[in-house]
């Protein structure tokens, strides 16, 4: 057992990681969201530009190999698995690349054009009848044409909300909710780096502010509860687990929603304005955390797992005692 | 990342549940914690067991008596003693999970030879002297003394919360040597003889009822010079060398037996109908979801250490904090499967719901582990 990323998977990584930072860094973000808001305020305007799906960075996040990346080299993938997508919806997570992600990654080759990033696709992934990325969508996951919506407003600036009718279809909800889980992770991950480094830089009573321990202690808290899901997700990928991916989920959610809880307070009056990106990662943490999979249910097909593991090694343990040569191979589960 | 197992790692395996199949029944429970001179040879009687059947220092370097496997070998033996439920490490803790370690690492030949094969076989038990009534999370303010006369250091002063001192035949003590020099430079580490001239232990009782750890008087006791580790005056490296295997791996077989309680909480409350309260059912979901996840930073955890030589890294503090919750919340839990009925002591899980409060202060306490994640992994400034 070596659990440690390969060479391999650190490339692949490193990869992303560096197309990432030219094709999306903080000018694009902060520009996506300058748009997005100034397109807000005009009510009504659902499907207004800044709210669509930017349709060139979509293309080169195909060619990159962001929605094929699993499919078969013969149908024009990287025969990657699980285990490389995570570490690729990481990143992504990182820099708040926004659109539907993981929905248009589930629909490659399954819809036409989703491998390649031609089309933007979105599936009904949250619970109630609310829809992300319908307008700028070509497809949605699972249904024959794209359902018509009301535009509602949006807590979150890139992630735009319409209010239609759907279903998600069965098959994809632990995928989905394993890659919006990695993509969790990645933000939790960024919102400790913001908040340490500020802390670093930030001075108060003639000192960084890092110096002052109930500071630490939020920054060391939001580590390891980001180290705890990110281990989790990785787990989960590498096992595909039905429970494990909820696990991962769960503690992903929470890693994700409280880092940025406490980044913004570590940011101070500053964490409170529009001009620092914790918000943006508060709000889609929000956002994911409705997706796929929520901590309720998560907690509730989690505790049926455990409660079904329970009675198996109960009456595992009960054979093994009735029949001493059985008790071996019950034993060995 | 790759959680299969090789054939070699598998193979271990089944051996090693063979032989638990074959040995387990045999043992006798295990004496009560009021009774530590019997679990003192009941403990040592399992480590033997183990020595003889060639599973006792499995990761530790053949040259210090050790096997020489992985530490994946190392986590495989853990899981599985635990799953069978063999005997917990018990007396042997501070020998086999700390002390030996760092007298692997940092002791001499003749230092190896003489501490460590004791140690494996089950012939002798180590405690830990490290805290003191002014020194626990500030450890570096230590101020027992030791002073050198000729071929031995004069040790005098007291340590406190000292874990089976009553029973111990050698103690890792930590003994100040230059009281002029800054206070982390002037630290020696000594394998102390308990029962040596001048050495008092006075047990104390625990919340739980029992006298597991003990106040251990030093007057004047004489400690050969040759039983230093590591140079004079640097014993605060050697110490930190202690503390990364005692926050690094130490706590593996727990994870495992908190998975198979948790089992047993969700039989529980299924028969007494709590499971019913979405609540209480929801909250040892989100716990096996914890502890499952925990399970899997282990395994990160112990690959890392692989990679890096067997040493344990920093990544033990972000294990250390997650898991001292992560163990409270779970006997809770168990408190609320069980409703009054936890009143009673004669509850296993009340038992351990008392003992889990220590989590979060032994081995440092989760505040001190939040500041070593957050100067040593985050690199925040230290505070004044
Ligand atoms: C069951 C058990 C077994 C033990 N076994 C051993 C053993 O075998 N050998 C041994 O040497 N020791 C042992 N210990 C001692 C243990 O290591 C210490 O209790 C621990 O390091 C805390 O020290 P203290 O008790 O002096 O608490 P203190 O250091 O007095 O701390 C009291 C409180 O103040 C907080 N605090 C202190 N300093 C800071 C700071 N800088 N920042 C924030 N908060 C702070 C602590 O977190 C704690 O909440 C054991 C303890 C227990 C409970």
């Amino acid at each position: 057992m070596d659990f440690r990323l390969t060479r391999d998977q650190r490339d692949v990584r490193a990869g992303v990681r560096a197309l990432l930072a030219g094709r999306y860094g903080r000018e694009a973000l902060r520009s996506d969201v300058e748009r997005a808001a100034g397109a807000g305020v005009e009510p009504g305007a659902g499907a207004a530009p800044g709210a669509g799906v930017d349709r060139s960075l979509w293309r080169e996040l195909g060619e990159a190999g962001f929605f094929s990346l699993r499919l078969p080299e013969s149908e024009g993938g990287a025969g990657l698995g699980l285990p490389e997508a995570v570490l690729v919806f990481e990143e992504a997570g990182r820099v708040l690349l926004p659109g539907p992600l993981v929905a248009t990654h589930l629909a490659a080759g399954v819809v036409p054009g989703a491998a390649s990033g031609a089309a933007v696709v979105t599936a009904f992934d949250l619970d109630g009848p609310l829809v992300a990325h319908l307008g700028g969508a070509d497809a949605v996951l699972g249904m024959p044409e794209v359902p018509a919506g009301v535009p509602v407003r949006s807590a979150d600036p890139l992630t735009p909300l319409w209010r239609a009718r759907g279903v998600l279809p069965a098959g994809y909800r632990d995928t989905g909710a394993l890659l919006t889980a990695a993509l969790q992770a990645g933000s939790a991950l960024r919102t400790v780096e913001l908040a340490v480094r500020y802390a670093g830089e930030r001075e108060q009573f003639g000192q960084p502010i890092g110096g002052f321990q109930a500071v630490k202690h939020l920054c060391s808290g939001m580590l390891v509860r980001a180290e705890v899901a990110r281990t989790a997700v990785y787990a989960a990928a590498v096992t595909g687990d039905s429970a494990e991916i909820a696990a991962a989920k769960m503690l992903a959610d929470g890693a994700a929603v409280r880092g940025a809880r406490d980044c913004l307070q570590v940011y101070g009056g500053m964490g409170f304005t529009w001009e620092a990106d914790v918000h943006l990662h508060l709000k889609r943490a929000w956002v994911r955390a409705e997706q796929w999979r929520t901590a309720a249910g998560a907690e509730e097909l989690l505790a049926e797992a455990l409660l079904t593991e329970a009675s198996a090694s109960a009456s595992a343990s009960a054979s093994a005692s009735a029949s001493a040569s059985a008790s071996a191979s019950a034993s060995a589960g | 990342m790759d959680l299969a197992y090789s054939e070699e790692e598998r193979d271990f395996r089944a051996r090693l549940r063979e032989w638990l199949v074959k040995v387990l029944p045999e043992l006798p429970p295990r004496p009560s914690p009021d009774d530590w001179p019997g679990r003192r040879a009941y403990d040592l009687g399992w480590q033997r067991r183990l020595y003889d059947a060639g599973y006792a220092g499995l990761h530790w370097p053949v040259d210090a008596g050790g096997r020489g496997a992985t530490p994946t070998q190392h986590l495989i033996f853990l899981e599985e003693t635990e799953r069978a439920g063999a005997p917990y490490v018990g007396a042997n803790f501070v020998g086999l999970l700390h002390a030996g370690p760092t007298i692997a690492a940092e002791g001499t030949p003749e230092q190896r030879a003489r501490w460590l094969p004791p140690v494996l076989r089950g012939d002798e038990v180590w405690c830990q002297g490290f805290s003191e009534p002014g020194a626990g999370s500030d450890l570096a303010s230590l101020r027992t003394r030791a002073v050198r006369d000729g071929d031995a250091y004069v040790v005098t002063g007291s340590k406190i919360w000292t874990s089976h001192a009553e029973v111990a035949d050698w103690c890792e003590l930590l003994v100040r040597t230059d009281p002029a020099a800054p206070k982390h430079r002037g630290i020696t580490w000594l394998a102390m003889p308990m029962d040596a001239p001048g050495v008092t232990v006075r047990p104390l009782r625990t919340l739980v009822g029992s006298a597991e750890f003990a106040e251990v008087f030093l007057d004047e006791v004489r400690v050969p010079a040759a039983n230093r580790v590591g140079a004079e005056n640097d014993g605060w490296r050697v110490t930190m060398v202690t503390l990364s295997f005692e926050r690094g791996t130490a706590f593996v077989g727990e994870v495992v037996a908190c998975r198979r309680t948790l089992g047993e909480l969700a039989r529980a409350a299924k028969a007494n109908g709590r499971w019913d309260d979405p609540v209480l059912r929801r909250r040892l979901g989100r716990l096996y979801g914890e502890f499952g996840a925990l399970w899997r930073l282990t395994q990160w955890n112990v690959s890392e250490a692989q990679g890096a030589g067997g040493v344990p890294g920093t990544g033990g503090s972000v294990f250390k904090l997650a898991y001292s919750h992560a163990r409270q919340e779970l006997y809770e839990a168990a408190a609320e499967v069980l409703g009054a009925q936890s009143l009673s002591l004669e509850e296993e899980w009340t038992a351990q719901r008392l003992s889990s409060l220590s989590y979060t202060i032994a081995a440092g306490t989760s505040q001190i582990q939040h500041n070593i994640v957050a100067e040593r992994i985050l690199g925040l400034p230290k505070g004044r």
